[in-house]
């Protein structure tokens, strides 16, 4: 098969897969009546993901980003300001980078 | 509670408002995306086309990672499948924002889905948020950006080497880390959050390079706060 032709194949088929990702999990509990445990278990949804994406990042990274998580998230505690608290973070990150 | 869903123009523009910082942060990251795509020999057709329709940065990272020529189909699908499944826990939490939209328009806004857009519509759920509008609104300027700031990434790609830990790249995980405060909801977060980051740091180290970590952490917090509940009789 041709590299460009392979390369569209591929390109497809993962944008069918995250397609059916996106769609398929709204699709399938649509279906289904959710039972109470399952609702409770859905709503620590939101932090649990985050927590999982963000810990293991931290835990396998560069030392410094502790100081930049912490400095992100005293940011968005005090404003609630989602642009404010990256800028800080990272601007926090580029202070320990450059001394 | 049942409020009917509406979809306003105000809505809409304040999503965008709020969809602006989030272009910014995860501008680096787009950017990143771009440049290991080019790396890969792509096109900048082939690049746009994948940032288009696959729209999933880490899932595409984890493909490019392992890229062969002819390009791996079935390797690539699968990384996809990994990496994109928490989307299928995602989209449900947004349902009774959804249930408020006719099918077509429905399942347009699911294609859209990612995490950050998720989470500030879902804290705006939780806050008696019935606007759906809002969720459109950032997500379209964040597909946007997404396309410009990979596309940019590609083409500087001959011209510029940034190092892995160069602070900029701080800025994805930072609007992660700034997206889990307003998601905190008091003591009762504490033990499902310290399990979902013990699961997920586990499973990483497990199985490396794909984001099971991120399924299973997000699992077992889920669980964990879901027993806990049931033990309590005030609930």
């Amino acid at each position: 098969m041709s590299d460009s032709i392979s390369i569209y194949a591929a390109i497809a088929a993962m944008a069918l897969v995250t397609l059916a990702c996106r769609c398929g999990g709204y699709f399938l509990f649509s279906r289904i009546t959710p039972s109470p445990t399952l609702r409770r278990a859905l709503a620590y949804l939101p932090g649990c993901i985050f927590t999982a994406y963000v810990v293991p990042a931290l835990v396998n990274g560069p030392p410094q980003n502790w100081g930049g998580a912490a400095v992100t998230m005293a940011m968005m505690a005090k404003t609630r300001n989602l642009g404010l608290s990256i800028a800080a973070g990272v601007g926090s990150l580029f202070i320990i980078h450059f001394i | 509670m049942e409020a009917p869903i509406i979809f306003t123009r105000a809505g809409f523009w304040r999503g965008v408002r709020r969809s602006l910082p989030l272009v910014a942060g995860l501008a680096p990251f787009g950017f990143v995306v771009g440049l290991i795509t080019q790396h890969h020999g792509l096109s900048l057709l082939q690049c746009m086309t994948m940032n288009a329709l696959i729209y999933a940065g880490a899932a595409q990272l984890v493909a490019l990672a392992n890229w062969t020529h002819p390009a791996p189909i079935l390797a690539a699908a699968f990384a996809a499948l990994v990496v994109n499944l928490r989307f299928a826990l995602m989209g449900p939490v947004l349902a009774p924002w959804l249930e408020g939209l006719k099918p077509v328009p429905r399942y347009l806004c699911l294609a859209l889905l990612v995490d950050h857009p998720w989470a500030i519509s879902v804290t705006d759920m939780r806050n008696g948020g019935r606007d759906m509008a809002l969720y459109v609104g950032i997500s379209l300027p964040l597909w946007l950006g997404w396309m410009c700031t990979t596309s940019a990434g590609f083409l500087s790609a001959d011209t510029l080497n940034l190092p892995p830990n160069h602070p900029l790249f701080f800025g994805a995980l930072a609007a992660f880390i700034a997206l889990l405060v307003p998601l905190w909801r008091g003591k009762r977060d504490a033990l499902p959050w310290l399990v979902a980051g013990g699961m997920a740091l586990l499973v990483a180290h497990i199985i490396p390079h794909t984001s099971w970590y991120i399924v299973a952490g997000a699992v077992g917090g889920c669980l964990t706060g879901a027993a806990l509940e049931g033990r309590d009789p005030h609930e």
